[in-house]
């Protein structure tokens, strides 16, 4: 049998290597891999796309503008890659000088010739049968030196040769069978690759982990939940912060300026907030870390209590806004419990500003205005034997997908979910490692009469004003890119388009149907004076599941097809 | 190809190693045409040497080697046992299986009971509900014990626990993706993503107690990432 499978090898190999000559001239191309250093990472250059947003501040912006609002109606395919796989496709395709690395569900690294589509090499990580992954995701790597990183889906960090894909390091961060995983692109800045996990169903105690990008060697691990002497803990019963969530799966931002790095938190667990009476920190939070000790020095929790399954893990934009005629360093958040956040960061806190719904919610009664901190309606507020409904459904009004903000516009663009509501029935539940520890049942439902659940919204921070709204009878669930070119590139919709907007205005100026939904993050780049748009296109994960609630309480019967692609656009020549 | 407990265990091929394999020999013979190798073990930033196309490269996944006993379970007569929970490791009786659910997790044993739950895979665990045996279709019924019918946990779709309940609609759910089961029709796919029915695993009652009638009807285990 071993001697068969020799044989199936070695034939295997030998026919791609007849029919398959094109790898030969795109390895070549990297030989001049430019490594990534802090300095670029910090300013990137416009025509790369480093960061899982393009930059540190989490603006998803890119300054190109050869592809802008005059001709963008000429954009066309200039390249496919089917990835192999099923399942729902998020990842960001990064790019350095002309290389794309691009992650799939199932922890597959792609490397490719971003202006060809040449394969250059393709790295797939072994991932145990029985590995425990609720969400069967990736968002993309984080490059760093002459090195690829990515984080698995059996919480491992895996550093690879940028220009081979040969493993240089592996390191498990946390143990997968307790129900540990990670889904997210990592933060790559000062010789440091940083990583949170998911798992926030499954009983874990959150945190995010720094290691040496060189050696993988742990240099620090700051956790979501505070052990009994930590300040914080008292907001815990018993040993419920054992167990309490406050998973971190999507990329931190960081501000080199304070040395501070910013991750969103995860909901409580349990799901039902009377199972763990207390204000539960830091969960539904921003919390500010020291990135050279991992120290937690500021924080600010949305909501308190949590019983929603409303994850606030989506980062803030580091954003300067101005109010009253003073311009202050921001933290924005469209948190998925409905409101839009604004905050202040400094040095040594993040302070409440102010705060609005930008969604139906009828869960909040007021906002206290010092400290920001919500009342609730308790009638909304889910619990153990006690079923109760509430607006927006518990994905939010935005869930994970990404908003972005251009400096041109001054405006932030939010992936949106309107006129969703839902119900959740606590139970009580007992941990066992590796379980579902949820202790809920969720229904969802659509508000009567809506005539449109998904939108683009794009909102002045400053005076608090939206601009504009795009509105989708589909749900939305696309990640948002925007340029120089007055450009707002989005997704996300069941109809398997990909879009572009004016960026002042709002109005439709392109777009492409594609093989699947788009719940991938765009980027662009530019090579040999080409201005490229990348995205991934593979619907899945809760984005499908959404579609089938809403088919279920509407009787539709939307299907949106499987598959990944990852599509490159340029301008008709 | 090995089965265990029905499912195919043979690991695929290695995916990486053959891709990465052709890269290399694609590389070889270009360098061979028209650039000299610099010599391998070049600093970083150079162009990496073509990985040697040999052993290592093409040597397959080591061959996980099955306990004979593994061969043997789910099988006629096994016992099942409680998979988690303060029972976890017991035997589970037909009076343990609560009429229209929710489900418990077991594993298959043999007679004494001690196999499973301690040296057991996720994968193979099995969920047992009980139900209105006049609700059960035929070919359920047939599998089924004081309408207590038996599937495998796993769902079909990507390998998740399917630790959910519907009370309303008798159904299993698998928390991952919302993926529906019937119970009472085979394990097929009401609802979602998953687009396998779930494998059966016939029971009976022997002196009383409940015990394996056959190995699973259907696949078990999940769809490739």
């Amino acid at each position: 049998m071993k001697l068969d499978r020799y044989l199936v090898a070695i034939r295997l190999i030998l026919l791609l290597v007849l029919i398959v000559p094109g790898p030969v001239i795109a390895q070549q191309s990297t030989a001049s891999y430019r490594p990534v250093t802090d300095e670029r990472l910090k300013e990137p250059e416009p025509e790369n796309w480093l960061f899982y947003r393009g930059t540190y501040d989490g603006w998803g912006y890119s300054p190109l503008e050869q592809i802008n609002s005059e001709n963008v109606g000429s954009l066309v395919p200039v390249w496919a890659f089917s990835t192999g796989v099923n399942g729902g496709h998020e990842a960001v395709p990064i790019v350095n000088d002309g290389i794309m690395f691009v992650t799939t569900p199932g922890n597959q690294v792609i490397a490719i010739d971003a202006r060809t589509g040449d394969l250059l090499w393709l790295y797939q990580h072994e991932l145990a049968e029985d590995a425990i992954a609720y969400h069967y995701t990736n968002r993309g790597v984080a490059l760093y030196g002459d090195k690829v990183f990515t984080a698995t889906l059996d919480a491992k960090v895996v550093a690879l040769d940028a220009t081979s894909g040969e493993v240089v390091w592996d390191a498990s961060v946390a143990d997968n069978a307790s129900g540990y995983y990670m889904t997210l692109a990592p933060l790559t800045a000062e010789g440091k690759v940083m990583v949170g996990v998911s798992g926030g169903e499954l009983g874990i105690r959150g945190f995010v982990v720094a290691l040496d990008t060189e050696t993988g060697e742990e240099v620090w691990r700051a956790h979501t939940i505070p052990a009994p002497g930590e300040p914080g803990n008292e907001t815990w019963p018993g040993d419920s912060w054992r167990t309490g969530g406050a998973a971190v799966w999507l990329t931190g931002h960081y501000d080199p300026d304070l040395g501070l790095t910013y991750w969103g938190t995860g909901n409580p667990g349990p799901w039902m907030g009377d199972a763990r009476p207390g204000d539960n920190l830091y969960t539904n939070s921003v919390i500010a870390l020291d990135i050279e000790t991992g120290e937690l020095v500021g924080h600010h929790q949305y909501h308190w209590n949590g019983s929603w399954d409303w994850d606030e893990v989506s980062t803030p934009l580091l954003i300067d806004v101005e109010r009253e005629g003073r311009v202050f360093p921001a933290l924005v958040h469209p948190g998925r419990n409905g409101y839009l956040w604004l905050l202040e960061r400094s040095a040594d806190e993040i302070s409440f500003v102010d705060a609005w719904p930008y969604v139906r919610q009828d869960v909040f009664t007021s906002i206290d205005p010092e400290s920001g901190r919500p009342s609730y309606d308790e009638q909304k507020k889910p619990g153990i034997g006690f079923r109760a409904p509430f607006c927006p459904s518990l994905w939010g009004g935005k869930d994970w997908p990404p908003a972005a903000y251009n400096p041109g516009t001054e405006l932030l663009y939010i992936p949106v979910n309107e006129n969703l509501c839902g119900s959740i029935l606590g139970r009580e539940i007992e941990y066992e490692p590796g379980r579902s520890f949820t202790g809920a049942e969720s229904q969802m439902t659509v508000w009567p009469g809506a005539e449109h659940i998904g939108e683009l919204q794009a909102w002045d921070m400053s005076t608090g004003e939206e601009v504009w709204t795009r509105e989708f009878e589909s749900p939305n669930w696309g990640p948002v890119l925007t340029t120089a070119g007055n450009l707002v590139f989005m997704g996300g919709t069941t109809d398997r388009n990909f879009r572009a907007f004016d960026a002042r205005t709002g109005d439709q100026l392109w777009e492409h149907r594609t093989n699947s939904g788009i719940i991938g993050v765009p980027s662009t780049y530019m090579i040999d004076g080409v201005q490229y748009i990348a995205v991934q296109s593979g619907w899945g994960v809760d984005a499908a599941s959404m579609t089938r609630r809403i088919n279920r309480d509407l009787g539709t019967e939307t299907f949106v097809p499987e598959g990944g692609v990852i599509w490159v656009f340029a301008l008709q020549n | 190809m090995t089965e265990i407990n029905g499912r195919e265990t043979e690991a695929p091929m290695n995916r990486r190693n053959a891709v990465k394999a052709f890269v290399g020999l694609g590389l070889a013979s270009a360098l061979t045409d028209c650039t000299p190798a610099s010599g391998g073990g070049g600093p970083v930033g150079e162009m990496p040497g073509p990985p040697p196309a040999q052993g290592p490269q093409l040597d397959p996944e080591p061959e996980r080697a099955p306990s004979p006993d593994e061969h043997e379970h789910p099988a006629e007569g096994d016992l099942l046992v409680f998979a988690l929970g303060v029972r976890k490791g017991e035997v589970v009786t037909s009076a343990d299986v609560p009429l229209d659910g929710p489900q418990i997790f077991a594993y298959a044993g043999d007679a004494d009971g001690a196999h499973g739950a301690s040296d057991a895979s996720r994968l193979d665990q099995i969920i047992l509900v009980r139900l209105d045996p006049m609700s059960l279709s035929e070919e359920t019924a047939h599998h089924a014990a004081e309408g207590i019918v038996a599937y495998s946990a796993i769902c079909t779709h990507e390998g998740c626990d399917i630790s959910d309940w519907s009370t309303q609609n008798r159904r299993l759910i698998c928390p991952c993706h919302d993926s529906e089961f019937d119970p009472t029709d085979n394990g097929q796919v009401t609802e979602g993503p998953a687009r396998r029915r779930l494998a059966a695993l016939p029971l009976k009652l022997v002196d009383g107690q409940l015990v394996v009638a056959g190995g699973f009807t259907g696949r078990v285990g999940f769809r490739s990432p």
